[in-house]
């Protein structure tokens, strides 16, 4: 029972969020669980606002002027667009894997430390363990654990990739947003990522924005539909890819739209 | 009739090679011209004497220290001021007309002849500020006319840095500071050199701005209120009232060098940061 209890949380929840990029109206009325320590999937055509969607939930879009949010983003109990809500703080607990591996010009070991010194710590033996305890985590250690020096930006893409989910495991973040993560990646380095999603998801909450559909049906346990700034349908990921309630999600299952 | 693309290809290297080839020995002529004219003067003593005779006899030793020190105290008020301006209006404000209206003007400014600064700085600095011919109205003169350079060129050198580093930096819970301090700034720096290197230039090859500020006087400073002459300044009154043609090419050639070392200083410590960064 407990079990059963645990498996229902809702570690975040979308409610009635609208989102404006000055007059465009990139989002309309999304709702939707995130369900803690699960993967959830956002799917749908380019433009359909999963990106945007996935960016409310760190509050990324900040950055872009003349964007303006309502509706509500729940994290725990405490609506991340609040007052009390202090977004550096909120960026630390909802960290975020972009598109293209972007480690800093830097080396391997100043990249993975980044999040913690501007997070004010300074002592370096704990640096150490973390740096290595995250370089572990991302399934990585072996490979640079020699050159942690050597300039980031060396390393080969998938491994560049690897080192951006390193460096955001080091600020132990409770989510785990990622944005197209492979995208970048070769189908080989793709396997090994999407095997180190279901690993990290035994620890963390992760949602994730794929234009890859088999993708999505493999690795998450919810997926949402989205098309043109709409939650079209959201369910478990058997469910969508098996039998979609909504005509529009069956559609674009079976590659007649999109 | 078309004419073959092999040959219009070699006469576009024909043309683009020449010209680079005409100015390269019309730098070199100059150079040249006037290091030879101007090195037979130039040794120890010259370099480290008192002038005599008002320039006529002796060597250049005041106007050195002058040279060194009036872009020195320039660079280290508009250094920081040109910089921190720049940042704050790229990574502090959004685009609006006012911001477009300051660059607008920080454009114009970096125009103006530097003569205008001169008389600027006169007119403020030396009379109405009460500083006298100094180093002090010298360097704020000096400062107030490369300001418009730096803000321009790190501004620039500023908005060349990646986006997306910003955003990874806000995604890991740095504050806009942090970033500022932590990825803009070390990243946007050899183009935030660049444009202290060109001030420097500037600074260093300015009459005009300087004469009517910091005076004109040979006797070594000692305070900040003592009138200095530059090396430019030197050449341009001996050549000017023709009393030394020979100490005048001697202090165009040491000024030369001079310019020469500090731009290959300046080049090799910007190159062992980018180094020691990886």
């Amino acid at each position: 029972m407990a079990n059963t209890m645990a498996e229902i949380k809702n570690k975040m929840r979308v409610e009635g969020l609208d989102l404006y990029y000055g007059k465009f109206h990139a989002l309309t009325s999304v709702s939707m669980p995130v369900q803690e320590n699960k993967i959830t999937a956002l799917i749908g055509p380019s433009g359909c606002g999963k990106s945007t969607l996935l960016r409310c939930l760190n509050r990324m879009n900040d950055l872009i002027p003349g964007t303006k949010v309502t509706g509500q983003v729940m994290l725990d109990d405490q609506d991340i667009y609040g007052q009390a809500m202090e977004v550096t703080d909120l960026r630390k607990r909802v960290g975020m894997v972009f598109q293209r591996p972007n480690p800093f010009p830097l080396s391997i070991y100043e990249n993975v430390v980044y999040g913690l010194k501007v997070a004010g710590f300074r002592n370096r033996k704990m640096m150490d363990e973390v740096a290595e305890r995250s370089l572990k985590g991302a399934w990585m250690w072996d490979y640079v654990k020699d050159k942690l020096d050597q300039s980031a930006l060396e390393l080969p893409l998938d491994q560049q990739q690897r080192l951006c989910i390193a460096r955001l495991l080091a600020i132990e973040p409770e989510v785990i947003l990622m944005d197209e993560p492979c995208s970048a990646l070769d189908p080989i380095a793709t396997m090994k990522v999407e095997e180190l999603m279901l690993e990290l998801a035994k620890n963390y909450t992760i949602v994730i924005v794929t234009h890859n559909m088999q993708q999505a049906s493999r690795v998450s346990d919810y997926t949402g539909y989205m098309l043109l700034g709409k939650m079209i349908e959201f369910n478990d990921t058997r469910v969508i890819f098996t039998k979609p309630k909504e005509k529009l999600t069956e559609e674009y299952i079976s590659g007649k739209y999109g | 009739m078309r004419i073959n693309p092999r040959h219009t290809q070699k006469g576009a290297v024909i043309i683009l090679g020449g010209a680079t080839i005409l100015v390269l020995l019309i730098l070199a002529f100059i150079i040249i011209f006037i290091l030879e004219k101007g090195l037979p003067v130039v040794n120890l003593q010259f370099l480290s004497s008192k002038p005599r005779d008002l320039g006529r006899a002796g060597g250049i030793f005041p106007t050195i220290i002058g040279t060194i020190i009036l872009p020195v105290v320039a660079l280290l008020i508009a250094t920081p001021l040109g910089v921190f301006t720049s940042v704050y209006l790229s990574e502090y404000t959004k685009e609006t007309t006012l911001t477009k209206v300051i660059r607008f003007g920080t454009d114009c400014l970096a125009g103006i002849p530097s003569i205008i600064f001169g008389l600027f700085g006169y007119i403020f600095f030396v009379i109405t500020l009460q500083m006298g011919w100094s180093i002090l109205a010298g360097s704020l003169t000096l400062a107030v006319m490369v300001l418009p350079t730096i803000i321009r060129t790190s501004e620039e050198a500023i908005r060349a840095v990646p986006k997306v580093y910003r955003e990874v930096s806000f995604s890991l819970g740095a504050s806009g500071w942090q970033t500022v301090k932590k990825v803009i700034l070390p990243n946007a720096l050899p183009g935030i050199v660049t444009g202290v290197m060109l001030s420097i230039g500037r600074s260093i090859g300015e009459t005009a701005a300087v004469i009517f500020t910091a005076g004109s006087s040979l006797r070594i400073p000692t305070t900040a209120f003592d009138s200095v002459r530059t090396m430019a300044v030197h050449f341009y009154i001996l050549a000017r009232e023709g009393i030394s043609q020979e100490n005048a090419y001697g202090t165009a050639a040491t000024l030369i060098i001079a310019v020469l070392i500090i731009n290959l200083t300046a080049y090799w410590l910007m190159n062992r940061f980018i180094a020691r960064r990886g």
